[in-house]
């Protein structure tokens, strides 16, 4: 009856398969939707990064040239930081940030599918400028006024990356107010904060990051552009303008993106090691404090990206204790995970090796960063290969090795089958080995006073033995990333059979099937403790902190089993689905006007690169028209598309 | 093989591969002309002897973190079909405030000798020290001796023992100037006028290059630091006030010299030689080009055969570059700019 009423409902809209995708307003396809996108953007991204180790692998190398050698790092940057780990972090953060709260939904679904399509519409803009042999070429730090003067940039590549990274920037701050209120709003009855799994905190604190952080970025931006289009002179020293303001303007949005970019990754190897563990998170309540205050300190420490620009020792001795501090929460977080492992039932799955490896690589990457903390010895290390081996340390031995150990964990619940564990093993002992080989070499040639960035060496500097080492072990790690592929893609050809709860879950996406149905919970549940599902598998001895004080809580609810539900309160959720009435559960229609808003987004970005060319430059502002008509048009259609009575949006 | 077997051999294998690794990078680091293991300068040398107990209490910290991972990994791990569920422990609040203390000591401990370090190397060197302004381009290196009114390029001619300070400004973008083995980096801003001081300690060459990306040939904007004893400098010094202006004896020279002077031809658009009409103020000053070791930014070593490729197709030897020749020149025509430009000692 249930399952009839269901697909009555659903009817109305269906559609073909493609007018699905590109409508859909349900959180777990718009996840799906980046898990895929930046995945391959993560492919363009890693090949970019074989280019690079190819031209270094000996000294003196033609292989590239400087200019592509600059486009070619440039992009792999900026490609890997906002089009691979952002995403990949914003895949999880749509798939299960709703599951694991016990919502139906995002709090807006529509800003939802409009923040992935302007993300995409975003990535693709800036990659077109490879078609049109004008990447960028200032570094994804994008030094003014090296940027901001045509004069040092002629070409068109800083605009693709200026317009491609605003449009990027409108995605994510959607995106992080849409998680920011779906986490305040929508958490079931008795999910208080202090039950919040640790992912879902971590989101909600990127979240705040971001919503912060990206104003200042998009303010350097929107200088850079004026000074390249208008004529101002924000980052011109000849008219009293100072190119280091954008330097602090990029880094207080930068230092704060690096949380942003580990944070979530945190949160993950917070789920996976409890679960193959078969014990809580140690130390719950200092992991989650632990990252608000790494948030909070995060936006006090932007010049140490800076140490060497000549500020004066004294702000440099500020921010290299604020700095400094950071390592204690982190180094707390470190502890407790290694507490959560101690005394547990370890199973040595995939995802769990990749997310204890996280512990060893991410610690290597702390304890570099703190030697950068150290003024004196930053003045030496950066800009240096010690550096690239440091930030690498941070965003792929910790962010991509946690996303890799989230993907083994989450795959089955998104797709519904379990990845292959033996070809999952030799992916995982590759890719350790791999990046060691690729990346610790790279401390040494920073003892070896070789500098970023930089296409070429000469023979004569004695950097070929530990360039040729890395770039093997770079090698090795680009066809380990394809094991993974490889894997992904043969499981998805096998039957749909991934039981609801593979790990012995402890949250509540393993409470529903896999892949979730469309309204994800046939009833919301009522959440009564940390690590909610645990406590309905395993029994009420487990109860931390109060009952919730929410009615219809007293009799044991077991998320399967409809009939067995209270009347949840339902506040913040639009519908009510109370009594296994699921012919209630009300899904958002689906929407053309998410995907035409970003598009007429993009249209203004591409318009204004269209103003720089000198053969069609006439054309560029009536592009920017359209666009802005097209955001327009669609906006108007967005606020008055009928919607269900019901409907979340 | 059963799993727990094959995870710990698959460990073993691991943990060995990488040893070599570490053990070979231990004994073939250092051995670069810019290896900053070998300081030559007291800046580096404080720099490096501040490195070494932090590089040594971050080992200690790593093979804790690892030892406590790999030894619960092995302790607590599930063998085949054991189904056990562990005691939920959710935590332990003394051992929270004891792994919050300890970070927080070490730092404390690598905070003290850095920061005062850190105001020790900012410290004004005194009158006695060695002035030179060093104006970055892209992508090559301008030094002025303000007080001995010369003028050179890629080359920093410094005293041994006495200290210099650097003023420094750019004429484009931001660079960052960096002499591996005598000091940390320093950002070469326009419109700021930074100070980097240190005092060399050996005599010799040290090889340094622009560490802040600068555009497409930031790669090859290379200097030298040549430390002398203070009568070579003196030497060096008298060497350069030399006007440079007289016509060269030799004929292929003085043809070289008049081809030079030329303005149809360009040279002294951009480029400057003392007691002439070349005034350019756009590239190197040539006045004593002969006497050096380097040109083209560290590029290419100064010989006659170097400087006639560079003369043939300079965007050809480093693309990007500023100099743009009005045409091309003839074989016998580089040959006799080789000869003048060889002739400026």
């Amino acid at each position: 009856m249930v399952e009839s009423a269901l697909k009555l409902e659903r009817a109305r809209y269906e559609r073909s398969a493609l007018v699905e995708w590109l409508t859909t307003v349900d959180h777990k396809k718009i996840g799906i939707l980046y898990f895929w996108s930046s995945l391959a953007f993560l492919l363009i991204g890693g090949l970019l990064a074989l280019l690079i180790r190819t031209q270094l692998i000996v000294p003196d190398n033609t292989f590239l040239g400087p200019q592509t050698y600059n486009e070619v790092f440039t992009m792999h940057g900026t490609i890997m930081i906002f089009l691979v780990v952002m995403p990949l972090n914003a895949a999880f953060f749509n798939f299960f940030v709703p599951l694991m709260i016990g919502a139906r939904d995002v709090a807006f679904p529509r800003l939802n599918a409009f923040s992935y399509w302007a993300f995409l519409f975003g990535s693709l803009l800036l990659l077109s400028s490879f078609l049109f042999g004008a990447a960028p070429d200032g570094g994804w730090f994008g030094y003014a006024n090296l940027t901001s003067s045509r004069l040092y940039s002629p070409g068109l590549n800083i605009d693709f990356w200026v317009m491609g990274l605003q449009v990027l920037g409108v995605a994510t701050l959607a995106s992080a107010l849409n998680f920011f209120v779906t986490i305040v709003n929508m958490r079931a009855p008795g999910m208080s904060l202090m039950r919040m799994p640790v992912f879902v905190w971590m989101t909600l604190v990127t979240a705040v990051l971001i919503l912060l952080a990206f104003p200042s970025l998009t303010v350097g931006l929107v200088m850079i552009m004026f000074d390249r289009y208008f004529g101002t002179n924000f980052f011109n020293p000849a008219a009293g303008g100072d190119p280091v303001i954008w330097q602090h303007l990029f880094w207080i949005f930068g230092h704060p993106e690096v949380y942003i970019l580990i944070l979530p990754p945190m949160g993950m190897i917070s789920e996976i090691l409890p679960t193959f563990s078969r014990k809580p998170l140690f130390g719950y309540t200092f992991v989650v404090f632990a990252g608000i205050v790494i948030a909070f300190l995060s936006f006090g420490v932007w010049a140490h990206h800076m140490f060497a620009v000549g500020l004066g020792p004294v702000p440099n001795a500020v921010f290299a204790t604020t700095t400094m501090l950071i390592a204690i929460p982190t180094g707390v977080k470190i502890f407790n995970w290694l507490g959560t492992l101690w005394g547990g039932a370890i199973e040595m799955k995939t995802a769990l090796l990749f997310a204890a490896s996280f512990i060893a690589m991410f610690t290597i990457g702390g304890i570099s960063g703190v030697m950068h903390a150290s003024v004196p010895v930053d003045y030496w290390q950066t800009d240096s290969y010690f550096v690239v081996a440091h930030f690498h340390y941070v965003l792929f031995g910790g962010s991509l090795l946690a996303i890799m150990a989230a993907i083994y964990y989450w795959f089955p619940k998104m797709f519904g089958r379990m990845l292959d564990e033996r070809l999952g093993k030799l992916h995982f002992w590759l890719t350790l080995i791999g990046f060691n080989l690729t990346f610790f070499p790279m401390h040494f040639l920073g003892v070896d006073g070789m500098p970023r960035r930089v296409f070429t060496y000469s023979a004569d500097m004695g950097w070929d033995l530990w360039n040729l080492v890395a770039s093997i072990g770079a090698y090795l790690l680009g066809a380990s990333t394809l094991l993974l592929f490889v894997n992904m893609l043969t499981t998805l050809r096998k039957p749909a059979d991934a039981p609801a709860d593979p790990w012995d879950g402890r949250t509540l996406e393993w409470a529903i099937p896999s892949p979730p149905p469309a309204h994800n919970f046939d009833v919301v549940p009522v959440v009564r403790g940390r690590d909610a599902f645990w406590i309905e598998k395993y029994g009420a001895e487990e109860v931390v902190g109060p009952a919730p004080e929410r009615h219809g809580a007293e009799s044991g609810h077991n998320p399967h089993n409809p009939h067995n539900a209270g009347s949840g309160d339902e506040a913040g959720h639009g519908s009510s689905a109370g009594h296994g009435q699921s012919a209630h559960i009300h899904l958002p229609p689906p929407s053309w006007f998410p995907l035409t808003t970003a598009a007429g987004l993009t249209l203004m970005g591409a318009g204004m690169v269209v103003h720089a060319t000198e053969s069609l430059a006439s054309l560029g502002f009536p592009i920017v028209g359209l666009g802005i008509a097209m955001v327009v048009v669609s906006l108007l259609g967005w606020t008055f598309e009928p919607i269900h009575e019901e409907s979340h949006a | 093989m059963t799993r727990g077997r094959l995870w710990k051999r698959s460990l073993v294998v691991a943990l060995l591969s990488l040893l070599p690794v570490i053990a070979s990078g231990c004994a073939v680091i250092g051995g670069s002309p810019q290896s900053v293991n070998r300081p030559a300068g007291d800046s580096m040398r404080k720099i490096w002897d501040l490195f070494v107990p932090i590089f040594w209490l971050s080992v200690l910290v790593f093979v804790l973190v690892t030892a406590i991972l790999l030894f619960a990994l092995w302790r607590f791990r599930r063998r085949p079909g054991e189904d056990r569920r562990p005691e939920q422990l959710h935590g332990n609040t003394r051992l929270e405030i004891a792994w919050t203390m300890v970070p927080a000591i070490i730092l404390a401990i690598i905070a003290v000798p850095t920061l005062s370090l850190m105001f020790e190397l900012d410290r004004d060197p005194g009158p006695d020290a060695l002035t030179v302004r060093v104006i970055g381009h892209q992508w090559w290196w301008e030094f002025q001796y303000p007080e001995y009114n010369v003028v050179t390029a890629n080359e920093l001619h410094v005293v041994v023992d006495r200290p210099v300070r650097l003023e420094m400004d750019s004429e484009d973008v931001i660079h960052s100037f960096w002499i591996p083995r005598l000091a940390g980096k320093r950002d070469v801003i326009p419109g700021w006028n930074n100070v980097l001081s240190f005092t060399p300690e050996e005599v010799g060459t040290f090889p340094g290059q622009c560490a802040e990306f600068c555009g497409i040939q930031h790669a090859n904007m290379k200097f030298q630091v040549i430390v002398q004893t203070q009568e070579e400098f003196d030497a060096w010094i008298r060497q350069q006030q030399q006007p440079a202006a007289e016509v060269p004896a030799d004929p292929l020279a003085a043809r070289g010299r008049e081809l030079f002077l030329t303005p149809a031809n360009a040279c002294i658009g951009c480029h400057a030689v003392a007691g002439t009409d070349a005034k350019g103020q756009v590239g190197p000053n040539l006045t004593h080009v002969g006497s050096r070791g380097i040109i083209a930014g560290g590029v290419l070593e100064n010989t006659p055969e170097n400087l006639a490729q560079w003369l043939r197709n300079p965007q050809a030897v480093k693309p990007g570059n500023k100099m743009v020749l009005p045409r091309q020149l003839t074989d016998e025509e580089i040959e006799a700019l080789v000869a003048y430009l060889m002739s400026l000692q």
